[in-house]
């Protein structure tokens, strides 16, 4: 395939939760490729345990 | 010097490693009963339609993703690293856990929008462990790659914490 015919585009989303990068390759309109890479962020976390009082 | 009353902190991680039984459990033999083999935990990703929450208690193929490359249940994580925990203080410390390596899907072709991954012990009965969310997703003959945070007090993948 001559790679001089596939148009790339690629994005990127940040937030509190995650830095997301992606990439396609798109030959004659139609998606041929997309990738994805998500880096979490905002991770869940249980805080407050305790011990009782007598 | 003083006493002070608190859960503490070597606890955390002992729970991560069960190390603790404090009650009757039926688990899937760990092989030793003194030096137990770790389990392993896999990562399965979900459909953006779906409905994983804290309220999941193990792995489900329904609303799983589903396409060329992938298999039902998702990879294997890398965990080369061992729970572990640091303490604060006299009254609070994190017990804290992360996969030792990136999560990646090479080679799929998943065209349905997905935005979650679940993590879960595929050697005890596919118990859930935790959700992730990310923005939807799909992906085409190419590589989703889930990086994971710094292993740290405040950052790891799971934290258990006493304040």
């Amino acid at each position: 395939m001559d790679d001089s015919l596939l148009e790339h585009r690629a994005g990127e989303i940040e937030n509190d939760n995650e830095l997301t990068t992606w990439v396609e390759y798109w030959l004659d309109g139609e998606l041929v490729h997309r990738s994805a890479h998500v880096t979490l962020k905002k991770i869940p976390s249980f805080a407050g345990g305790e011990t009782a009082s007598f | 010097m003083a006493n002070t009353q608190s859960m503490v902190t070597s606890f955390l991680s002992e729970l991560m490693l069960g190390q603790h039984q404090l009650g009757s459990s039926t688990i899937v033999s760990r092989g030793s009963l003194t030096a137990p083999t770790t389990d392993t935990v896999k990562a399965a990703l979900y459909l953006a339609s779906a409905t994983i929450n804290a309220a999941t208690t193990a792995y489900s193929a329904t609303n799983e993703v589903s396409g060329a490359g992938y298999t039902a249940g998702g990879v294997t994580v890398t965990n080369a690293t061992a729970p572990t925990s640091t303490n604060a203080s006299a009254t609070a410390g994190v017990g804290y856990w992360t996969p030792s390596a990136s999560i990646i899907y090479t080679s799929v072709t998943l065209t349905t929008s997905f935005d979650c991954v679940l993590i879960y012990n595929s050697t005890q009965s596919n118990k859930a462990i935790s959700v992730h969310t990310f923005t939807a997703q799909t992906i085409t003959a190419g590589t989703l790659t889930l990086t994971m945070p710094a292993s740290t007090t405040t950052t790891a993948l799971l934290r258990l914490a006493t304040t």
